[in-house]
């Protein structure tokens, strides 16, 4: 089997802007479920709302479009009570930190059986590009005007915080990272999240002059840090440039899990 | 065997939706429901079920939309302000076609209000509460023994009509403790299973489609958006969105009569109670103290779908009167159905309508 | 018949947990017919707390206590908020030394409290206590039936300790009926 096998050809085209940078994520999953020998019958796919969210209907397994923000209880019901059934996430920024982010921070304290892959666009997409808790301070969206003001939430710390058993972030220009954290994921047991930063040039770029998709890849790729290099910064002592993003593995552990097949 | 136990309505809730088979039930502490949670934590992983506590009232419902998607029976238990919260979650299990149980025991509303008095103030928000055109069943109890009974039934219908059911009882039911006898066993109608090759969202001959569980190889994808028999979005075609919400509602409202659960005294009568939940007993004990006054009484297990057809049985009836502990929520329905005078009893506050309070009633008719 | 028994007293006494047994006394093991209902206040301990049963050897169709022929008072409190307009013909068991008021109507002292707490060592069983008397007083329940719904509603362990409490009770409400 092919990873192209896993979509629904009957849905094209999809609904994702050109140049949009979630197709990338999607294909990143596929992949790394496929790696794992999972299966079209024993894979769900659950997103909420947004354009992440749109995910799941392309892809021939069982799937929930679920409510705005609500999908990760709903994969909690659907793994507690069948945990046979291997459950993926699709969510976004707005669907997963705003609205969602009660669902967020329990869900990572239960440390339930999902894997969670956020594309995180900085941006509220399918609305039309408002900001959103992950707009950057100072970025322009059609409900920041005058450049967003409020501080951003870090989603790889909050899941890391919250007690997740696997946390990563890439973006979606390193594709082959990706897919190897979301593998990872996929293989620990209990909650996994993968952060993806991920372009949006029709919502974001074009108002914060990354008009350009290419600008926008550009801009992900090298407004981030890796993990790894912050410690070697650290150890020799430099100084840690405060306005990178860390990418990388951020935690891997084995806490106690829900929802884990026995 | 059956047997006799002396238990409350919200324990009676737990076990009727046990022997009904409910596997999972996710639910969040809310008075005058809690009980039901407790017990459902106590017994269910004694029977291979899952009981889960979830962050909040949204989740708790969102969480046993997912479980019925795996094929089990599931539920969840709430009051007042944990209804309202659901409300989102609640049209999408209506247009997704989810079968699952809300027990909501009522109290006193809006907001936080009364949360240790009963009340029956929330049947209009079971109806309408969501947003958009559906359609629902409600069923009332009025004893712990209807706690179980009805309870129980209410897993059948949402399985027979892939919709969510609402078990609308009150703090009055579900606090008080009566002897009730717990039946062998109950019956058990489960959802009928998709045929392979047949689309997941065409309603059968009933207007109900057969049930894709996840996990069977049935690829199905689920939206809340509208969307056609594939359960592909199709959310901008008119012609669609007015076949699926249509047949949303005629599913079930075309079953009305079949769905309906009543108990009709003295049909003859001119003088009618229409009751549902705890006020029928007040009418039960007015009319067991003086018989033989003309009154009639059409006690509503089911509320919604509305059986109006039961309404007209009453051939000589001159005045309905609908004692209610709201400010008349089915009085407004009952005088929709007929032209006859419809005297509304509402009663605020949390307590139930005194057996002198509608006698009173009666002694004032011409 | 039916019989409406009304029990008050301050949260923590055990006064829904009497209620709850009587109940259990009628509907289980006399075969009678038995509504047990409660008013539920914010506070789990303290407070007056109130609980009510009917008893009725056919099926109790309204299922509030309207007119309590029988009253079981446990504090000061809960006489006033729950006792203070019994009807002539109701007959009220009080704790004597919790209590002071007396009301209207016949009633009888019995100190369950000190006598739970001097003869029997616990003051957790005054409300067996005060069951005991009140099914000798009243005779609402047979005391074979509240002795099997006592012991399956206490903890395991302190059974024995909950029989003899019921048993003083009996003693302390025979002295009641003997004496009048």
């Amino acid at each position: 089997m092919s990873f192209e096998d896993w979509f629904r050809e009957d849905r094209l085209p999809h609904i994702y802007c050109t140049g949009c940078g979630n197709g990338t994520v999607i294909n990143c999953t596929l992949e790394a479920v496929e790696q794992m020998g999972w299966t079209v019958d024993d894979t769900v796919f659950i997103s909420g709302i947004g354009c992440s969210s749109r995910a799941p209907g392309y892809i021939k397994t069982d799937s929930l479009h679920t409510t705005h923000g609500r999908a990760l209880a709903f994969a909690t019901g659907v793994k507690l009570a069948n945990p046979r059934l291997h459950v993926v996430v699709f969510t976004g920024d707005g669907d997963l930190a705003a609205i969602g982010g009660n669902h967020f921070i329990h869900a990572c304290r239960r440390n339930i059986d999902l894997t969670v892959v956020c594309m995180n666009n900085m941006i509220y997409g399918m609305t039309g590009g408002q900001g959103s808790p992950c707009t950057p301070v100072g970025a322009i969206s059609t409900t920041t005007p005058y450049g967003a003001a409020e501080p951003v939430f870090d989603l790889s710390e909050l899941a890391v915080t919250a007690g997740a058993n696997y946390v990563a972030r890439w973006t979606s220009y390193h594709v082959r990272e990706l897919t190897k954290a979301v593998q990872a994921g996929l293989e620990t047991p209990g909650f996994s999240f993968i952060e993806a930063l991920t372009q949006c040039p029709t919502a974001y770029g074009r108002r914060n002059k990354l008009r350009q998709v290419s600008d926008m890849v550009q801009y992900l790729r090298t407004s981030v840090i890796l993990v790894q290099k912050i410690q070697r910064m650290r150890e020799r002592g430099e100084p840690v440039p405060e306005d990178k993003i860390p990418v990388g593995e951020f935690v891997r552990r084995n806490r106690p899990a829900m929802g884990v097949q026995k | 065997m059956s047997k006799i136990e002396f238990m409350q309505g919200n324990t009676a809730c737990a076990e009727g939706a046990l022997a009904a088979g409910c596997r999972f039930f996710g639910g969040y502490p809310i008075t005058p429901s809690t009980e039901i949670a407790e017990h459902m934590a106590r017994r269910l992983p004694k029977t291979d079920g899952v009981f889960v506590q979830m962050e909040d009232e949204i989740a708790s419902i969102a969480a046993v939309i997912g479980a019925s998607w795996t094929g089990a029976r599931a539920m969840t238990a709430t009051s007042g302000p944990g209804f309202s919260l659901m409300m989102e979650n609640i049209g999408y299990a209506v247009i997704t076609e989810t079968p699952c149980v809300i027990v909501n025991i009522q109290r006193g509303g809006p907001s936080t209000g009364q949360p240790t008095m009963g009340a029956q103030g929330d049947m209009l928000q079971c109806r309408f509460g969501s947003h958009g055109d559906y359609s629902t069943i409600a069923l009332s109890p009025s004893s712990v023994q209807e706690m179980y009974d009805l309870t129980a039934k209410a897993f059948n219908l949402a399985d027979r009509f892939r919709v969510p059911v609402f078990v609308m009882s009150d703090e009055v039911t579900g606090h008080m403790r009566e002897r009730i006898t717990i039946p062998d066993r109950v019956e058990i109608v489960s959802r009928r299973p998709l045929e392979k090759g047949t689309l997941p969202f065409r309603g059968g001959d009933d207007g109900v489609p057969g049930f894709p569980e996840f996990g069977m190889g049935y690829g199905v994808h689920v939206t809340g958006l509208t969307h056609d028999e594939r359960g592909y979005p199709e959310a901008t075609d008119p012609h669609i969105h007015a076949a699926l919400v249509q047949r949303l509602v005629s599913k079930v409202e075309s079953a009305r009569h079949d769905i309906a659960d009543y108990e009709m005294v003295n049909p003859d009568a001119e003088t009618v109670f229409v009751t549902y939940g705890p006020p029928t007993r007040t009418v039960k004990q007015v009319m067991h103290d003086h018989p033989g006054e003309g009154v009639g009484h059409l006690h509503l297990r089911i509320v919604w779908p509305f059986p109006e057809r039961l309404l007209r049985l009453f051939t000589n009836a001159k005045t309905f009167i609908v004692p209610e502990m709201n400010m008349g929520q089915i009085a407004r329905e009952v005088e929709r159905h007929t032209d006859l005078p419809v005297i509304s009893v509402p009663k605020l506050g949390g307590e139930l309508h005194t057996p002198g309070e509608l006698q009173k009633l009666l002694e004032a008719r011409p | 018949m039916r019989h409406e028994i009304r029990f008050s007293g301050f949260g923590g006494q055990g006064i829904i947990l009497s209620a709850v047994i009587l109940g259990r006394a009628a509907a289980l093991y006399d075969r009678n017919y038995a509504v047990q209902t409660q008013v539920y206040g914010p506070e789990a301990r303290g407070g007056a707390s109130m609980s009510a049963v009917i008893i009725s050897d056919e099926p109790i169709l309204y299922p509030e206590v309207t007119d309590p022929g029988i009253y079981v008072i446990m504090s000061q409190q809960g006489f006033e908020k729950y006792g203070t307009r019994p009807a002539p013909a109701a007959v009220m068991l009080i704790d004597a030394d919790l209590v002071h008021s007396r009301p209207s109507c016949t009633f009888h002292e019995i100190r369950s409290t000190t006598e739970a707490k001097t003869a029997l060592g616990r003051v957790i069983v005054a409300n067996i206590v005060m069951l005991g008397a009140l099914v000798a007083v009243t005779g609402v329940v047979s005391t074979t039936a509240i002795e099997k719904a006592v012991l399956d509603s206490v903890p395991k362990g302190t059974e024995e300790l909950n029989m003899k409490a019921l048993r003083r009770g009996f003693e302390l409400g025979d002295k009641e009926v003997d004496t009048r």
